[in-house]
């Protein structure tokens, strides 16, 4: 009887045990996202706290001013809806020019669809820098675009492609293209093959079983991808610096430029913070419709 | 399920072939341009260049600001993969095993990186490096590349995770290996190859960065794409195509390898 009771007492120590074991274990693997964890808050979160709280100062006042001037004066709001429409439009050509790629190579066999994948992923790891110095030798005034059309005859002059609205599209695009293909394929490639047979057998012609079965089913990818490329467009910078030629003012320009030209951190950081809400409001908005894991998918 | 053409006859679909080749050519058209660009013997950047001669790349190796720039650039580049790599894995192992409320949002953190504007984390880390003297400095521009890289090998290590048979672990477990051992035994060299390719996507992160570079990267410390860019604002010289070239070889020889890991991986 006595011995009993001393194992038992046993028993439940060593199940205390090893229940504080398996805490203490969970709370280690748990301290080893710590470092990674603590780079980004230190370096991303309270930087962009910090500038949060600075956009409220306007020349040593605390106050709205800095969000005022952007209603106010009619070139912020220019700035906004040039970076907006430009941003819609790259959007939508991305999706005309990206979406035939990722509805295809969903349906090529593996071996093929991998060396068409490999020309939408070597120019997305081939740095922004070198693509747009591409883009800028391709379009300019003796680029080989103009060359090409003056040497059919098509035009006699050549045509102003770089330095201007229609260069900064051209290259915007180039550079977002990868990034909605990506996910876009990622998701067709999980749609299944019989799903537009057994539409094909039942009479649907190949457009109406394209319109009715796999365009639904391809919506989250084409959501996830479309937003990834609107958000990136509103915060891109190199491409319209450099193929923009001035021309094209952009919000990440004007952040810039408040900060480093004219040391205005309240200016520059309240854009940024209206950027930043922009930013989240569509990741809220893909989170809800697609997920986000559809994002980062690559 | 069958993935596979569907029954429409290839030939009615030939203006989609045409379409896809077409945007593919477009995808890749300007990569291939500026390689024989730089091997051009003009001072105009014409295509096809009529001459053939190595100035630019002898005009590139041979300007010492040029060479201190691609220094710093690889230098960092390497520290990145050093910091991003087990910072990265270990985030990647803490997201897939822990069983806590808190992993959603650490993974949500973990790719805050990538969601945050380029150009707001820029003058945020200029505004913060201020404070801290770290301007200009191979400490800061790593730091920065680190935080950029961490989200990229977090979500290939990820990747192989999920692919990896964890009761293998709980075996090692069961037999008396402590976590550690466990992990570095049988994990980790079952993982490695996604690890590895985790630390090429942070070296060509690293050494692709432009934007904040704009910003924290002068001076001593001025990094290749900084100099780059600034070199394009004002003129297109055909040593930038020189410089690209040989940008474009190493992410091609960095995805190459990646994609034979991958192939030895299956």
């Amino acid at each position: 009887m006595h011995d009993m009771t001393a194992c038992q007492r046993g028993h439940t120590l060593n199940r205390q045990e090893l229940a504080a074991d398996e805490r203490r274990e969970k709370r280690q693997i748990l301290g080893l996202s710590l470092p990674a964890a603590a780079i980004i808050l230190v370096l991303l979160v309270i930087p962009v706290g910090w500038l949060f709280a600075l956009s409220f100062v306007s020349n040593g006042e605390i106050g709205l001013a800095n969000y005022t001037r952007m209603v106010e004066y009619s070139a912020y709001l220019s700035i906004f809806s040039t970076t907006i429409l430009v941003s819609l439009f790259v959007t939508v050509l991305c999706i005309v020019l990206g979406y035939p790629v990722a509805y295809l190579l969903g349906q090529l066999p593996p071996r093929l669809a991998t060396i068409g994948l490999a020309f939408v992923i070597v120019p997305f790891w081939t740095s922004i820098l070198v693509r747009t110095y591409a883009w800028l030798v391709i379009l300019q005034r003796q680029g080989i675009v103009n060359d090409a059309l003056i040497g059919i005859g098509l035009i006699d002059e050549p045509l102003r492609l770089a330095h201007n609205l229609t260069g900064t599209i051209i290259g915007m695009t180039h550079v977002m293209l990868p990034f909605l293909v990506l996910p876009l394929y990622a998701t067709v490639r999980n749609i299944d093959g019989d799903l537009m047979r057994a539409a094909n057998n039942m009479g649907a012609s190949p457009a109406r079983a394209f319109r009715d079965v796999f365009l639904p089913l391809s919506m989250p990818g084409l959501i996830a991808g479309s937003l990834l490329v609107f958000i990136l467009c509103l915060g891109f910078y190199v491409t319209p610096q450099i193929l923009g030629g001035g021309r094209v003012i952009m919000v990440s320009m004007k952040i810039q430029q408040n900060v480093q030209t004219y040391f205005d951190w309240g200016a520059g950081s309240a854009l940024g913070v209206v950027l930043l809400l922009i930013v989240f409001a569509i990741f809220y908005l893909v989170h809800r419709l697609a997920g986000l894991d559809r994002i980062f998918a690559r | 399920m069958s993935v596979g053409p569907l029954p429409i006859a290839p030939y009615r679909r030939l203006w989609l072939y045409g379409v896809v080749a077409s945007v593919l050519f477009f995808l890749v058209a300007p990569i291939f341009i500026v390689i024989p660009i730089s091997f051009s013997d003009s001072e105009f950047l014409e295509f096809p260049p009529r001459g053939f001669s190595l100035r630019w790349y002898a005009a590139y190796f041979s300007d010492p600001q040029w060479m201190a720039a691609t220094r710093v650039s690889l230098i960092a580049a390497s520290l990145t993969v050093l910091f991003a790599t087990p910072l990265g894995t270990a985030a990647a192992y803490a997201i897939h095993r822990a069983q806590s409320r808190w992993v959603r949002s650490l993974h949500v953190l973990m790719l805050l990186p990538q969601m945050v504007p380029l150009i707001l984390i820029g003058i945020g880390l200029f505004y913060v490096y201020i404070q801290l003297g770290l301007v200009n400095s191979m400490l800061g521009i790593v730091l920065a590349h680190t935080l950029l890289a961490t989200p990229f090998v977090v979500v290939t290590v990820l990747a192989g995770l999920q692919s990896f048979d964890m009761t293998q672990e709980k075996v090692a477990r069961s037999l008396g290996a402590s976590w550690p051992v466990a992990f570095f035994t049988v994990t980790l060299p079952q993982i490695r190859l996604s690890v590895v390719s985790g630390a090429f996507f942070a070296f060509i992160t690293s050494l692709d960065e432009v934007v904040i570079g704009l910003f924290v990267a002068g001076g001593d410390n001025t990094v290749l794409t900084r100099r780059m860019f600034l070199s394009l604002r004002d003129q297109i010289e055909p040593t930038i195509a020189a410089i690209s070239s040989l940008l474009i070889v190493i992410t091609l020889a960095a995805l190459i390898a990646v994609a034979l890991f991958a192939r030895k991986a299956d």
